[in-house]
């Protein structure tokens, strides 16, 4: 539905020259840009490198680095629980600060948000020699509940045994589910005022309907987030911005859309707390500013130098385990870029440039989450500069807008890695992901784990042959699945339910329309070790090692079999298999909210946790062995090059995987080619042939065995070394050894 | 049934950059006439070593990769071994690739020129044509074989204007003499079809294959180049007008 909003005198002179007339009426972004944006299909000629005020901000700010990377967090205001209103007015560097705004009242200094769960913010004090503040703990301890207690209320045994085991794992019960994009383009676009007036008209058609449970639990939301949109008010007077009303400058548009984000990373310490498509939003004040006179190229650089700066340094407090699961200290910040429009025009401007731009201009960094919705019919000059950057930084991911356009519109956005929504209109619920290996081994081991050998999954009958037979196993592993997908379905309910009640994200679903589109991501992890294990029974032999209490402990394989990655069917077409089944088996679940449902096959980083938690398997790997990332091949397995892997994966339906399929590919730069120009030219031809044969997302790593090792052992000679893991930049040096080591054994695609 | 010429084969693979413009199917076939001592693949030395296989297989697998490699820019590459030991096997993948739309190449030492018809090489739209050292006695200790037929294959394919990429391992204290370069580089210059010089650092990646095969790997200690070294080869090479990477 839509509500009408009302023009009066402010925002007569900050839409001045803009042109169409529904987005005039009604909260629609997306018209706005289709009506005023500028196509750009020129080359990088034209950007310009970093002012002297740039360097100067950057440096105070990235000064802090070494000492946090060392103690692990460099403050925290451990007494404040944060609210968008919460913290003073924070600066980097007040007199040159263009873009203003922390989220605490000081750079890098987090603040705790026990609404998600206490304990989370209680183990990460003490993780990091910080003490509870006594207040905080009787207050969130006694009186207020989180979603954290709240989930473990609803809980079943049989749930909290499959979380316990890893079958079931990573799920945002004790910490916020994130992955929510807030249309905060909104914010610059109207001012908080009218989407004041819009949400109050949208609660008001709720009067009329009988108070159903549902029916109130809607009102309750939209009067919280109509709450939340004062309080973003008044946060940003703080700051001297007076975001009531639309921004009237390209500089104030860029300030208005940082304030509603910061709103959101003041109020929610979300897995993945991304931006949106803001860069050709962006470029339409940007543009009117420069055929104004207002500002020259410099100036509209360098905003988005200091907006990008603002989104490298948002922080959360976690604990070093959630560290260790994510790899880092991630905060998935993700910028979708480019694109093309319903109209076939590219969504591509000069602003799309110059957010990468900001990967040479303050150095590579994984956040923000720069991703380029890749179109084999974007612009020449934009695809060759993609390239180039990626080339240089490894500081880029792409996903398929040939396969996202038609599903979620030119309007979608990414959140985290691979989760594609309309912005404002749709949101989801993160659901994490099961273990598929583990779950193969449970089927040969009657529902128990291998590790505890403990009754985790119902009671069934192992398999007791001296060799696995494929169309037994098959069956069991069918059953085992089901289990799953009911037990993970029913855990996601109790989640979401208790997230919605304790730590609603008001001032994110505030820049949504209401009803919101939701979606129910499920996730898998484990495909193609699930994938190659059924590959070796069907076609080779595998002999079960079983211990004294008859659980199958290892494997031996005879004979040879065809491994997932190698674009050979036999293989590939058991990991089709595998998602199509999960998702057929995970849709008969109800949802919470009737949120749809969807999956990914996307591990982020924490492939080597999940390994280090799953036994030896069928396929040959070791207990403990990372599993490969996302929907990768194996480690290793994939022998015949970085197209014949990359076709394996196209493989896999994103009708079946909507929430994304990630790929992540370590090219050295001499397997791209022999020259700049040519690597750049080569890689634009891999991504436009991955797109073409329906791949959705790939990480492109560039970069040589050679670099890597020598950052191991000389971390400080490498800050920033970024490279691209399973939909997500991480700074390397702020890997585990293990981790680390991972990475380096990875398949490196260079041609040697 | 399958028809035309069987082969062997050792493996194939996808690349990017290194065997020939954009992302390529190698096909590396089995056999070599020489024993290059710096060799990365002394597994695909001898044929009876490789697995046999049909035309049809072959073009069957390519098949799978035709859209990918089209689209970004590549074709197919035949490669070894040396792909001229099984003359009619790779000539007839060369035409039926031709015949699919797909841009081919040849990479060769050119020491079996002479077995390459006219006809092979209309079907070829590259050659990557390794001349492995210019000074005739260097060529013999470093490859076993004679440099005279390789020149005469440059010779003969720049006559029919065949593009070629001339393709120059650089083996400290084997090619690196700037006498020898020199004269290489103004041969190769007055080639018309040479589109560019591809000066190739010797590696010793290989090793572990000598290893594994128990044969000894004679330049194990010999240095690789350093970066000085093969940015001055590559610079000689553009001394004389051509475009070298």
């Amino acid at each position: 539905m839509t509500v009408t909003v009302t023009a009066d005198n402010r925002t007569a002179g900050a839409w001045r020259g803009f042109a169409g007339t529904g987005w005039r009426e009604h909260v629609d972004v997306r018209d706005f840009i289709q009506a005023n944006y500028t196509p750009y299909e020129g080359d990088a000629s034209f950007l310009t490198g970093p002012t002297e005020r740039t360097r100067t901000v950057w440096e105070k700010v990235s000064s802090l680095f070494p000492e946090e990377r060392r103690r692990g967090v460099l403050a925290v205001d451990t007494a404040t629980p944060s609210t968008i209103t919460s913290h003073a007015p924070g600066y980097i560097d007040r007199d040159r600060e263009l873009i203003v705004g922390l989220q605490t009242d000081a750079p890098l200094k987090r603040a705790i948000m026990p609404n998600g769960g206490l304990r989370m913010v209680e183990n990460g004090l003490r993780a990091y020699g910080y003490e509870p503040d006594p207040f905080v703990t009787r207050v969130f301890g006694s009186y207020r509940k989180t979603h954290n207690d709240g989930v473990f209320d609803a809980y079943t045994p049989e749930m909290r045994a499959a979380r316990k085991a890893g079958v079931i794992t990573g799920l945002p019960d004790a910490y916020g589910r994130g992955r929510i994009i807030g249309d905060y383009r909104r914010v610059a676009l109207y001012g908080t005022d009218r989407l004041i007036e819009a949400k109050k008209a949208e609660r008001a058609m709720l009067d009329a309907c009988a108070s159903s449970v549902n029916v109130i639990r809607d009102r309750e939301e939209l009067a919280e987030q109509t709450r939340a949109l004062q309080e973003l008010t008044r946060m940003a007077a703080t700051y001297g911005c007076d975001v009531s009303r639309p921004a009237a400058t390209a500089h104030e548009a860029v300030q208005w859309l940082y304030l509603g984000y910061l709103a959101a990373v003041k109020e929610q310490n979300g897995a993945a707390m991304s931006l949106g498509r803001t860069s050709t939003f962006l470029d339409v004040y940007l543009q009117r500013d420069l055929a104004d006179g207002l500002l020259d190229e410099r100036g509209a650089q360098e905003l988005i130098d200091d907006f990008v700066i603002k989104l490298r340094i948002v922080r959360f407090l976690r604990t070093p385990e959630y560290d260790a699961l994510f790899s880092g200290d991630p905060t998935w910040v993700t910028e979708s870029i480019g694109g093309i429009g319903a109209d076939g025009r590219p969504l591509v401007t000069r602003t799309s440039f110059r957010f990468l731009q900001t990967l040479y201009n303050l150095g590579p960094a994984p956040e923000p989450n720069l991703t380029v919705l890749w179109s084999p019919r974007l612009p020449a000059g934009f695809k060759e500069f993609c390239a180039r950057v990626s080339i240089d930084t490894s500081a880029v991911q792409y996903e398929s807008d040939e396969l996202m356009r038609p599903r979620t519109g030119d309007d979608t956005a990414i959140a985290c890695c691979v989760s594609a929504m309309q912005v404002g209109r749709q949101m989801q619920f993160f659901g994490a992901r099961v273990n598929l290996a583990k779950a193969l081994l449970y089927a040969i081991n009657g529902g128990r784990d291998e590790v505890t050998g403990e009754q985790v999954a119902p009671c069934a009958p192992p398999l007791t042959g001296e060799y696995l037979d494929y169309e037994e196993l098959s069956a069991a592993y069918g059953h085992v699945l089901d289990w799953l997908a009911r037990t993970y379905v029913n855990a996601l309910n109790v989640i979401h339910y208790m997230h919605d009640k304790y730590a609603y994200e008001r001032i994110e679903m505030a820049l949504h329309d209401y009803p919101v589109h939701r979606f129910m991501a499920c996730g898998i992890a484990g495909l193609s070790v699930a994938a190659d294990s059924l590959s070796a029974v069907r076609y080779a032999r595998v002999r079960v090692i079983r211990d004294a209490t008859g659980l199958a402990v290892d494997f031996r394989t005879e004979g040879d079999f065809p491994a997932y990655g190698n674009n050979d069917d036999r293989a590939d077409a058991i990991a089709v298999d595998l998602v199509e089944s999960f998702m057929a088996k995970v849709r008969q679940y109800p949802t919470y909210r009737e949120a749809e449902h969807t999956q990914s096959v996307l591990t982020i980083t924490s492939n080597v946790v999940y390994g280090k938690h799953t036994g030896n398997t069928p396929d040959g790997r070791r207990a403990g062995q990372p599993f490969a990332p996302g929907a990768n091949p194996m480690n290793g397995r994939d022998r015949h090059g970085v197209a014949a892997s990359a076709l394996s994966v196209a493989k896999l339906p994103y009708e079946h995987a909507g929430d994304g399929i990630s790929l992540t590919t370590t090219i050295t730069p001499e397997g791209l080619g022999h020259n700049p120009a040519e690597r750049a030219g080569n890689l634009v031809g891999i991504l436009d042939a991955y797109t073409a044969a329906g791949g959705f997302h790939m990480n492109v790593n560039v970069l040589d065995r050679a670099t890597l090792e020598d950052a191991m052992e000389h971390p400080e000679n490498y800050p920033d070394l970024t490279i691209r893991v399973s939909g997500y930049a991480v700074n390397f040096v702020r890997l585990t050894r293990e981790q680390q080591l991972d990475v380096i054994s990875r398949t490196f695609h260079g041609s040697l | 049934m399958s028809t035309g010429p069987r082969g062997r084969i050792h493996s194939w693979d996808l690349s990017t950059g290194v065997d020939g413009p954009g992302t390529r199917f190698v096909l590396f076939v089995s056999g070599c006439p020489l024993r290059c001592l710096y060799c990365a693949n002394p597994d695909t030395w001898h044929m009876r070593d490789g697995r046999e296989t049909t035309v049809d297989a072959v073009l069957a697998e390519i098949e799978k990769y035709r859209a990918f490699i089209t689209t970004a820019g590549g074709g197919v590459t035949i490669t070894g071994g040396e792909p001229l030991l099984q003359s009619a096997f790779t000539g007839e993948i060369l035409r039926r690739c031709k015949e699919a739309g797909l841009h081919t190449a040849l990479d060769t030492s050119g020491f079996l020129g002479a077995r390459a018809t006219d006809e092979l090489l209309s079907h070829t739209d590259l050659v990557l044509l390794d001349i492995k050292s210019f000074d005739v006695r260097a060529y013999r200790g470093l490859t076993g074989g004679e440099l005279a037929p390789t020149l005469n294959f440059a010779t003969r394919l720049d006559r029919l204007g065949v593009p070629m990429w001339i393709r120059y391992v650089l083996v400290p204290g084997w090619t690196d003499d700037a006498k020898s370069i020199d004269g290489l580089a103004r041969f190769v210059a007055g080639l018309d079809s040479v589109d560019r010089v591809d000066v190739l650092p010797f590696h010793k990646l290989g090793a572990a294959k000598y290893e594994a095969l128990g044969v000894p790997f004679r330049l194990k200690d010999n240095p690789v180049p350093t970066a000085e070294l093969t940015e001055r080869v590559r610079e000689q090479f553009r001394a004389h007008g051509l475009s070298a990477y």
